[in-house]
């Protein structure tokens, strides 16, 4: 199967797993017990006419095939409905915040691969030494980590306490009015400005939550990576690149590493979901104005389209993602496409 | 049917009584195993009582977790008096902390439970029948599955509602796909085992195969992961909690408790939110720690790489 092919054979199949996931947000908010209509009334002392008049207003009223039918059809046209809370169209808040929960989901990978994929090295290479087992601990560790928990924990020794970085937000309150928004990505913009001030500001801004959703992900990278390497180190030209004399630094990380990344990278990828995930409950610690927090405070205010368009882009974000991983993969590694 | 009810009731026994050997050089799994039980107890003993009463002994919890006492500080530190300080509503967080776990473990069990039987029902049947069915069931419960989990949960309690049941609905609706995967994975494996030729050429009809021959030999596979779930479900439970859907207030329930303490953070309480955290770190790595001992046992791979 040629490169093309592939790659038309893998869009072709993102769509239908799309289209259900789409379908599947739809039906499970329509069908759950729970009213919509009542609950953004939010109480019991509302009259039945408002209810009906609230209903008509949201085109709950109208048959669910026809239901169905418009909400597809408006996700087709760009159409993910209109947030009750902000008065604007629900895409139009969900990309303004894209960049800020991408940037936040960057610094997180950066430090879920620095964390674990060091850990993970270490502990192959020094296998069941004390420092193996004690980097499995961490291992397994990360993975009962509530996240929330830790920003929280990280807040109250590193703002509170040491005062080192600030608690919330992505800028301190006397940039706020003057910083010029210019892709969104806050880093690279004050990096634009040419600001050495600014750029630091950001990335003090971006360290504890960035380091709250690596912590949580390392777990899983420093496991593959350890099995991964271990695997490599017991291949014939690692034997060879030993008995040539090389340095043992250099056997580990231009021999071994090399062809150990490839599992990692691949896990790297599909995590942007598990990422994702842990982006609402990082962004609502650290008040970060990505999608994710977006949804959180849409939730509370009871906002159904906003909920409604949010879990869809996320859907089709995600889907994307994992489509893009995908056939970049098939670039590093052939096999993948026979 | 009943069986089928004893095998899985009994197999975490069964899996100890046959690895009995393996178990006494699993520390891992006897660090979980003491660790659960250890919350288990916690829960039985400090959890409700009924008629608003919590704990079966007068002195555990030793103040009661939803009350306010006139007499205490407000907002003291950890003490000899209040081991792990008093919040702001002058309450014992002690008494909180230990009287907060059943709502974590109760919701992680039923929806594990529920999503288990749910799950692998569906991919017996899927994996065994085969066909369109198959194909259209595995595209959805892929998509489902590549969605991110958590936020799947927190939009499906805001519909529902708050509270125990609601969380549990949640929960085990966003692990249904991963019993479903493992489950039909397993199926199609055994499926061309020699044993199952075997019964279809004697004549046996095909409920028989499923129930008697393919479902029992996937039971292992599916119970290995579920101890990894429900460490999973534990911090996703804290997790729907701290946003504001578990137990209605002033239940002790850990992740509410940290939503609590997130408002004096910034004044340096960290008694508040540290303490109940703890105790979600602690019951999850339990269950953390017995799945990993499990997997060692299982995957003799992954044993003799350990011995090496």
């Amino acid at each position: 199967m040629g490169l093309f092919k592939y790659i038309l054979q893998r869009i072709l199949l993102t769509i239908p797993m799309v289209l259900i996931l789409l379908s599947v947000v739809f039906l499970v908010l329509r069908l759950m017990p729970g009213d919509p209509v009542l609950a953004m009334l939010g109480g019991r002392n509302v009259s039945p006419e408002l209810i009906e008049q609230k209903r008509h207003e949201m085109g709950l009223d109208k048959p669910l095939l026809t239901q169905y039918v418009e909400y597809l059809g408006g996700i087709f046209r760009g159409d993910f409905g209109k947030s009750s809370r902000t008065g604007r169209p629900v895409l139009y808040e969900l990309f303004h915040r894209l960049p800020a929960t991408l940037e936040l989901a960057i610094w997180g990978m950066f430090f879920a691969s620095l964390f674990g994929i060091t850990t993970g090295i270490l502990a192959a290479t020094r296998a069941d030494h004390p420092v193996d087992h004690s980097v499995r601990v961490f291992h397994i560790g990360s993975f009962a980590l509530p996240i929330f928990w830790v920003g929280l924990m990280l807040q109250v020794i590193f703002g509170v306490k040491l005062g080192w970085f600030p608690v919330a937000g992505r800028l301190g309150g006397r940039y706020l009015f003057t910083f010029e928004r210019i892709t969104g990505f806050y880093l690279l913009d004050a990096a634009l400005q040419g600001d050495g001030k600014l750029v630091l500001e950001v990335a003090k801004h971006l360290v504890l939550p960035a380091v709250t959703l690596g912590l949580a992900q390392a777990g899983l990278l420093g496991r593959i990576t350890r099995a991964s390497m271990l695997e490599v180190l017991d291949a014939d030209y690692v034997t060879t690149a030993r008995s040539k004399g090389l340095a043992e630094r250099l056997v580990v990380l231009k021999h071994a590493l090399r062809n150990a990344l490839i599992p990692i990278v691949t896990v790297l990828g599909l995590q942007f979901a598990i990422l994702m995930g842990g982006a609402v409950l990082t962004e609502t610690v650290f008040s970060w104005p990505g999608i994710a927090g977006f949804l959180v405070r849409s939730l509370d205010a009871r906002d159904w389209f906003a909920l409604q368009g949010t879990i869809a882009f996320i859907g089709i974000f995600i889907a994307t993602i994992n489509l893009v991983v995908d056939i970049l993969y098939s670039f590093i590694d052939p096999r993948v496409r026979y | 049917m009943s069986r089928w009810l004893v095998r899985i009731v009994l197999w975490p026994w069964r899996a100890l009584a046959r690895g009995k050997r393996a178990i006494r050089h699993q520390t891992l799994l006897k660090i979980g195993l003491v660790t659960v039980s250890f919350f288990i107890l916690m829960a039985l003993v400090c959890g409700p009582a009924g008629r608003g009463r919590y704990g079966l002994l007068p002195f555990a919890p030793p103040y009661h977790p939803e009350r306010s006492y006139p007499e205490f500080p407000r907002l003291a530190p950890p003490s000899a008096d209040h081991w792990m300080g008093t919040d702001h509503l002058q309450r014992d967080v002690f008494s909180r902390v230990i009287a907060g776990g059943w709502a974590p473990l109760a919701v992680a069990f039923a929806s594990i439970a529920i999503a288990m039987s749910v799950g692998s029902l569906i991919g017996w049947i899927s994996g065994y029948v085969g066909g369109w069915l198959d194909r259209g069931l595995s595209l959805t419960m892929d998509a489902i599955y590549s969605f991110p989990s958590m936020i799947l949960a927190i939009a499906l309690v805001a519909v529902i509602g708050t509270g125990i049941t609601p969380m549990i609905a949640a929960i085990s609706f966003v692990y249904v796909p991963t019993y479903f995967r493992i489950t039909r994975a397993e199926v199609l494996r055994v499926r061309e085992q020699t044993f199952v030729e075997a019964a279809r050429a004697v004549g046996a009809p095909g409920p028989r195969i499923l129930l008697r021959h393919i479902a029992p030999n996937t039971v292992n596979a599916i119970m290995a992961v579920s101890s990894f779930n429900i460490a999973d479900a534990i911090l996703t439970e804290a997790a729907l909690s701290f946003l504001g859907y578990g137990l209605p207030p002033p239940a002790p329930d850990w992740g509410f408790d940290i939503q609590n303490g997130q408002r004096f953070l910034q004044s340096g309480y960290w008694w508040l939110i540290t303490f109940p955290g703890l105790m979600i770190l602690a019951l999850s790595l339990g269950f953390g720690l017995i799945g990993e001992g499990i997997s060692d046992m299982v995957n003799p791979k992954r044993r003799r790489k350990k011995a090496a």
